[in-house]
């Protein structure tokens, strides 16, 4: 396994693409070379793009990874598609809109399911930023699944996240609910080619008149992924949020942020795997699920008998 | 948990996709990752992605006639950069008397027209290399 993660870290394609299978799969051969990995990280810059579907987000990834490419920086690129709750299978589609970078060897596509996980994102998220970016990939930008309006766990990993709207999607009212609103660095109004982008990019403006923290007002960029219109700007937009990160220390909170995140969510796992092992709770664990349909032990006794056999 | 991963792609020049999707949307049903990349790639687009995405199978489609020289281009790189754990399958109009040729540079199965998309399911879950 060593051999691995020396290989990941010379940014050899074919073995981040193997890891990045292992820890899919929650194989236990993917934890010792995860650990020998993560001091190699913390350089990337991420991107979250997040966003209805068909707002473009694939076509506004394709223009990013481009800009930066021109910049000389090494890009990673995971796109999440949804999987199946019914058969477990997933159509992984959003390489379409990228296939002139599949043969530049300074970018790295990977399509990704949800396989169950909610808020937009997949279970292995959080080991796939840490494989790319010890992998020395200087961007990594992040696209959620088409989400609605309450999935935004893409803030927990990205530094910046861009949230990407299209013109006529609803009245004003939209734009000041809660959820996906909330979490921007950056608005996005892509296809600005089509009519009603002006009445969106007001009513946005009007939301953040009501927004009371000043000190660094969300920028709303319109965007043409179509036309490569408005690019530029918002790569400039992306370095501002990344420079006024650094500036406050905005950035070590979300960086502290994310790791908590990923630390719960190993123990979140390995509880779940170790309470639902025929070797260790299982047993335990269906004799209280008996009992409770019996009426003879209520769900909050029966979890702190479990809790008691982990905890003691 | 393992899941197959299955890329399905359309080399060369035809747009003939609407056997690529019916066969992509069969194997999603089926349980697998179906990575579709769209019409016109070359067999280079074709194998990085492979490598990249480390599918199990690649399952090719070309409608166009031009099979002898795309698939085998296919097949020949993926062994090059060492992806011969890889299952090659593929699909379209292929005359029968090219199908040997096809099966002796790498092309496991061929798929016709009218085969039902449950064959191509069974056929992949049981002779998927890894």
């Amino acid at each position: 396994m060593t051999e691995l993660s020396k290989k990941v870290i010379d940014g050899d394609q074919r073995s981040i693409a193997r890891l990045i299978t292992l820890v899919e799969n929650n194989a236990a051969d993917a934890v010792e070379t995860m650990k020998k990995i993560h001091s190699h990280t913390g350089n990337a810059q991420v991107i979250g793009v997040t966003g209805v579907m068909g707002s473009g987000k694939s076509s506004l990834i394709f223009e990013l990874a481009l800009a930066y490419r021109a910049e000389g920086k090494k890009v990673g690129i995971i796109a999440i598609d949804p999987t199946s709750p019914f058969s477990g299978g997933a159509l992984l589609g959003d390489r379409i809109r990228m296939t002139e970078l599949s043969t530049d060897d300074g970018v790295f596509i990977r399509s990704m399911g949800t396989r169950g996980m909610m808020g937009g994102l997949t279970g292995a998220l959080y080991d796939v930023v840490e494989i790319l970016d010890a992998a020395g990939m200087h961007v990594i930008l992040i696209e959620t699944v088409g989400v609605g309006q309450d999935e935004v766990d893409i803030v927990k990993i990205a530094d910046t996240t861009l949230v990407v709207l299209v013109p006529g999607l609803g009245d004003s009212v939209q734009t000041i609910k809660a959820g996906l609103m909330e979490i921007a660095d950056i608005f996005v109004v892509n296809k600005a080619d089509k009519p009603g982008v002006e009445q969106t990019i007001a009513e946005l403006e009007s939301m953040l008149d009501l927004v009371g923290h000043l000190d660094h007002r969300t920028p709303i960029v319109a965007t043409s992924a179509k036309n490569k219109k408005g690019i530029k700007l918002l790569t400039s937009k992306i370095t501002e949020h990344q420079e006024y990160l650094k500036k406050s220390n905005a950035f070590e909170i979300r960086r502290r942020q994310r790791y908590e995140a990923e630390l719960v969510e190993i123990i979140r796992k390995r509880l779940m795997d170790f309470i639902f092992d025929e070797k260790k709770l299982k047993t335990t664990v269906d004799s209280c699920i008996d009992q409770i349909s019996k009426k003879e032990l209520d769900p909050y006794s029966a979890a702190d008998q479990i809790l008691g056999k982990i905890l003691r | 948990m393992k899941k197959i991963r299955v890329l399905v792609a359309k080399p060369g020049l035809d747009g003939h996709d609407r056997g690529a999707k019916i066969v992509a949307r069969a194997l999603r049903d089926a349980g697998m990752e179906v990575v579709y990349t769209g019409l016109h790639q070359t067999a280079d687009q074709i194998v990085n992605t492979a490598i990249q995405e480390d599918v199990d199978v690649v399952g090719l489609s070309l409608l166009s006639g031009a099979h002898m020289t795309l698939f085998i281009d296919v097949a020949v790189l993926l062994k090059e950069k060492k992806m011969d754990d890889v299952l090659i399958v593929g699909g379209g109009i292929i005359p029968e008397e090219d199908v040997p040729a096809l099966r002796k540079a790498g092309i496991a199965e061929v798929f016709g027209p009218g085969t039902p998309v449950d064959d191509i399911v069974r056929y992949i879950k049981k002779n998927v290399k890894r």
